[in-house]
């Protein structure tokens, strides 16, 4: 028979091997093919102009870039930029979900035009956005709400069929007020959903911001890669790139904590 | 809470669906007296379930009304509270959350509902599991939490929809018994639709046998038993044999 202090030294044993060793060893590989790409630019006479695209010169770049502040400015600028697109689409698409799975007819107004207008490629708004909006900023943070309200929307309207149809009578039954049901019922039973859908959101609004910000603006992560690119300095642009993933890894995480935390579902 | 219960007066209530539907039942007329429990027996289809639906407030009648004392009955409302077949709790809350939402619902102060909420759990025995989340729980504790979900609320009618029919003979046998107990210490009305002939002689204090389509109350018969009652005792046995003669009757009478 296996008693407890076992069987909990097994749990953690196999914690420590999913969560941290295989990730770990995951991204030996990553970082080893990375060290091999750049060992091959620097043996090859043809591409040697490009070794700093290599690991070491990138890891020799990083701290220069970090402590002049470098990174923080554009991280300030991309941050700000994304939370406005993204906190816009959570306070629009989040409202439509829910009218879209409480509401048979909504679902089937919106159905068509909103699948069309979701498989619209966000950057391809760019040369109309730049006309509407005054400042580039705001043509950037449309962009970035425009890119991530899909996932808003459709998970939350996803996560109301999902609710139990009883639970509108039982709560009504009790007495309760729609503003009364949508803060106690509604919200809590789809936060997962709605959390998973952020998720999503992030990551599609991520990917959009770097090459909405290769244009037109002076600040942000896309300018940055920008301006390494023009003045060459190809150990910036991948130290740049590093810190888009990072950040971007961390986020997702973060979201993805907040996903497990909302979720009321025993087995997920 | 002491309090003597409601007079419930149901008149001609006749209720379809749509207007070119049929009549779900037709010319209802019901009267309990205060604190008194009615069970509402009928088979699948008789229009039993709707019509306490329409007690709750919860469907609105096409013609008649439904008063508890002078008050009708129009719309849902804490003083006359359902139980359905399955608990349907709310699966991210402990117990103590579900039992106390009804009283969130009405905007009680956070200090009267704990008071509440703390007394309500432990009279339907659940208090060791009050921090617990209530997929924790079996079925029969389920329908415990759904019961105190509505006894919080300290209800003048709670409306029974056949709450028992999933829960094994040993569970649903000592709820019949507790839910009964509870209501008459609490002075509340109860209103049990169920096909389960014995559960209306154990729980009830009057019967009505509802039957045809449209449905209409074809017999209603007092069950004048003490408040221990068990299914073998002899005089159970003989309210029993007669509800189920007159159902068997009705029955056949309209089929």
């Amino acid at each position: 028979m296996i008693d407890k202090a076992q069987e909990s030294e097994g749990f953690a044993k196999t914690w420590l091997i999913d969560r941290i060793a295989f990730p770990v060893i995951g991204f030996a590989i990553l970082i080893g093919l990375w060290a091999i790409g750049g060992w091959f630019l620097e043996i090859n006479p043809a591409t040697s102009s490009f070794v700093k695209f290599g690991l070491v010169p990138t890891l020799k770049a990083v701290p220069g870039l970090v402590e002049s502040g470098y990174v923080a400015e554009h991280v300030i600028a991309s941050g700000y930029r994304l939370a406005i697109g993204l906190f816009l689409a959570i306070l629009i698409g989040v409202p439509i979900g829910i009218a879209i799975g409480l509401s048979k007819i909504t679902e089937q107004v919106t159905n068509e035009p909103f699948q069309l207008l979701r498989m619209v490629s966000p950057l391809s708004w760019m040369p109309i956005v730049v006309f509407v909006f005054p400042k580039w900023d705001q043509a950037i943070i449309f962009l970035i709400a425009v890119a991530a309200i899909w996932p808003v929307i459709y998970a939350t309207a996803a996560g109301l069929k999902k609710v139990d149809p009883a639970w509108f009578k039982v709560s009504k039954n009790l007495g309760a007020s729609f503003h009364k049901m949508l803060a106690q019922v509604i919200f809590p039973a789809i936060a997962f959903d709605i959390f998973t859908g952020i998720r999503l959101a992030l990551g599609v609004a991520w990917v959009v911001l770097v090459p909405a910000e290769l244009l037109g603006v002076s600040s942000g992560l896309g300018y940055a890669i920008k301006d390494a690119r023009e003045t060459l300095a190809y150990d910036h642009l991948t130290a740049m790139v590093v810190v888009i993933g990072i950040i971007g890894f961390t986020l997702d995480t973060i979201v993805g904590v907040l996903v497990k935390k909302y979720s009321w579902q025993k087995d997920v | 809470m002491s309090r003597s219960g409601v007079q419930i007066s149901v008149q001609d209530l006749t209720h379809r669906y749509s207007s070119r539907g049929p009549v779900t039942f037709d010319q209802v007329n019901l009267e309990s007296k205060p604190g008194e429990v009615l069970a509402i027996i009928g088979r699948s289809g008789c229009g039993k379930s709707t019509l306490l639906h329409i007690m709750a407030g919860l469907l609105a009648p096409t013609s008649g009304s439904i008063r508890l004392n002078n008050i009708e009955v129009k719309e849902p409302s804490p003083k006359w509270v359902m139980m359905f077949q399955a608990p349907h709790l709310f699966p991210w809350m402990q117990v103590s959350q579900n039992v106390g939402i009804g009283l969130k619902f009405a905007n009680f102060a956070e200090d009267k509902i704990r008071e509440r909420v703390e007394k309500t759990i432990k009279l339907v025995d659940l208090e060791e599991f009050a921090e617990s989340n209530v997929q924790d729980l079996s079925g029969g504790q389920q329908q415990r939490v759904a019961l105190a979900r509505s006894l919080v609320m300290e209800p003048e009618m709670l409306l029974l929809d056949e709450p028992f029919s999933a829960l094994d003979a040993f569970t649903r046998a000592s709820l019949q018994k507790d839910v009964r107990s509870i209501a008459k210490s609490m002075g509340i009305n109860l209103v049990i639709v169920t096909h389960s002939i014995d559960e209306a002689v154990l729980m009830a204090d009057r019967a009505v046998i509802m039957a045809g389509s449209p449905g209409k109350i074809k017999e209603e018969i007092m069950v004048e038993l003490p408040e221990e009652r068990t299914a073998q005792d002899p005089e159970v046995q003989k309210i029993r044999g007669h509800l189920m003669e007159t159902f068997r009757q009705a029955s056949t009478a309209t089929h």
